[in-house]
């Protein structure tokens, strides 16, 4: 089944301004994990928020799970498509960390006995079980981050977004977020889209995109996307700093093969060398 | 200005349930002229450090003239400025030592970029600025961030990009042409591309208007890249000061520590590892050089 399929679809912000979105067309199936990648100003947060229905479409259609977002449909389509944001400091509204993480399954109604249920499952799925009864200011931005990954959790979403959320955190929150992240969908089946400036974390996706002034440029798994890096450099964006090693090193005379994992680098030095 | 730190403790809530000793002996020297790095964990106390420079936390008095272990022997200097002495000029020492939190751009707020810019000026200055003063200092002060001043000077900081955003919070920081300035994460949360410029920016404000550039980073490489030397605080004390090339070779404790390592050290370890040996600063141009002095005369 499809999970999010926008069908030529465009937006801008404000009547005059520019396209932020134009005539785009993308879809991820269910089950997938999908990067999209792109520069500042690039359109994928617009993406993120047009998926979610907190914009609206100018012209074009988004459906999720096969339903049209629409006004009427809003609230059906919230249910089955949660999304985290960049700073964990502005999705947290509860004080107590299991108020927080059951603040959306209670804002839908769920009866008391499911909402425990509820948050037990989320604080497990995202590791942070010993933590019901902490004080939410009293955690790191990337507990935090995980506290606001299972409130969204607890609204047990088909298909989650994540949009930069990893950008505010430190190498081991970023760490935390990721390993969370991929074990939901390999074992809970969570479709996953996940916004990103940071390419090693692109490379754990199934599949990845590339954005630029509001159209995807380019589309194919992320190995083979950091493959095409002068492409890349068109789009504003780098390569991992590994792929600039080996493109340096090849540039340099040493036939070294396109690796993005250093371990594999030190090998083909190795060969090439000794 | 030479920053000098020795036997500097702080304690956050003190005398209260919730007391966290933040730093718990920094002894540290910073000579003028570098291009300094601190490094750590979050909770290391490199933050709490930081904000000591400018007295935004002060030496409590406590910690100064206290019992047994301090006895009034924290010493806590920056050029002229004693930051142990509650009698200090404090606005001076700000004007002198500039510093740009988290962020930045969440403290925009006036309604034009001008504004925000001149804001931190007329604040420090000793008496009103002229309009004319004002506007050739505000100029200069975004053109060295690198932003056009006639096409910018009159936009909403609201409406532009997150990149122009910080360089205009930072254009509002050094517009008091501080000798020190001191930078929390500078480049966080930016593309790799926004992430290069805004440290390409840093070099150039190194060389032509702060004598000194303290930055506080997560980011190996660019440490690595950029540093004359790198202070590793753990724990709230400090671990190691030394230029990346010697700190680098020190991986496996970094590693123990629960720290990232750049990239290129982390070739040179697996490099070793298959009895090859890189002798390199550890920034990318060093180490791809030396390896492909390895490589002449090899064939593949």
């Amino acid at each position: 089944m499809t999970a999010l399929e926008f069908r030529d679809v465009s937006f801008r912000y404000g009547e005059d301004g520019a396209f932020a979105i134009e005539n785009l067309n993308f879809s991820v199936e269910e089950g997938e994990f999908v990067a999209v990648l792109g520069h500042n100003g690039s359109g994928k947060s617009t993406l993120a928020r047009l998926a979610d229905g907190l914009l609206t479409a100018d012209r074009g259609e988004i459906s999720v799970f096969g339903e049209p977002i629409t006004e009427k449909t809003l609230q059906s389509v919230r249910k089955k498509v949660g999304i985290v944001f960049q700073n964990p400091d502005n999705q947290t509204v509860a004080s107590i960390v299991e108020d927080d993480v059951a603040f959306g399954a209670e804002n839908i109604g769920l009866p008391r006995e499911e909402i425990g249920a509820r948050i037990a499952f989320a604080l497990g799925a995202v590791g942070m079980e010993e933590y019901r009864t902490a004080m939410v200011s009293r955690l790191s931005g990337g507990q935090k981050q995980r506290i606001a990954i299972a409130g969204v959790l607890a609204l047990r979403p088909k298909l989650m977004i994540l949009d930069e959320s990893t950008a505010m955190l430190d190498p081991r929150g970023r760490r935390e977020i990721v390993d969370v992240v991929r074990r939901l969908n390999e074992r809970e089946g969570v479709t996953v889209l996940m916004i990103t400036h940071f390419m090693e974390e692109a490379m754990l996706a199934s599949r990845a995109v590339v954005m630029n002034r509001g159209e995807i440029v380019m589309r194919g798994a992320p190995a083979e996307i950091f493959r095409r890096h002068e492409e890349l450099l068109t789009y504003n964006l780098a390569l991992p700093r590994i792929g600039e090693i080996c493109k340096r090193l090849q540039a340099g005379g040493l036939p070294v093969s396109d690796t993005l994992d250093a371990d594999a680098l030190a090998e083909e030095i190795a060969k090439c060398v000794s | 200005m030479r920053i000098v730190a020795e036997h500097l403790g702080y304690t956050y809530n003190a005398r209260s349930p919730f007391s966290t000793r933040a730093l718990d002996g920094i002894d540290l020297t910073i000579e003028e002229g570098e291009f300094f790095g601190i490094i750590g964990h979050t909770g290391s106390g490199k933050s709490t450090f930081v904000q000591h420079l400018n007295g935004l936390l002060r030496v409590p008095s406590a910690e100064k003239h206290g019992k047994k272990k301090m006895r009034g022997d924290t010493v806590l200097r920056v050029g002229d400025f004693d930051l142990t002495d509650k009698k200090t000029d404090f606005r001076a020492l700000r004007r002198s030592v500039g510093m740009v939190f988290q962020y930045p751009e969440y403290q925009l707020f006036a309604e034009t970029v001008f504004d925000d810019v001149a804001f931190g000026y007329k604040n420090f200055a000793e008496k009103k600025p002229e309009r004319e003063e004002l506007e050739k200092v505000v100029r200069e002060a975004l053109e060295i961030v690198g932003l056009d001043y006639e096409e910018i000077k009159e936009m909403s900081p609201f409406d532009l990009s997150g990149g122009q955003k910080r360089r205009v919070a930072i254009a509002g920081v050094i517009v008091t042409r501080p000798e020190v300035l001191v930078l929390d994460e500078p480049a966080a949360g930016l593309d790799p591309l926004g992430k290069r410029e805004v440290m390409e920016l840093l070099h150039r404000l190194h060389r032509e208007w702060c004598k000194t550039v303290v930055v506080v980073s997560h980011d190996m490489d660019e440490i690595a890249e950029n540093c004359t030397r790198v202070a590793v605080f753990a724990d709230g004390k400090v671990k190691y000061v030394l230029p990346p090339r010697e700190l680098f070779r020190r991986s496996d404790e970094l590693l123990s520590l629960g720290l990232d390592i750049p990239l290129t050290a982390k070739l040179v370890l697996a490099l070793a590892a298959r009895g090859i040996d890189i002798d390199c600063d550890y920034s990318t141009e060093d180490f791809v050089a030396k390896v492909l002095s390895l490589g002449k005369g090899g064939a593949c």
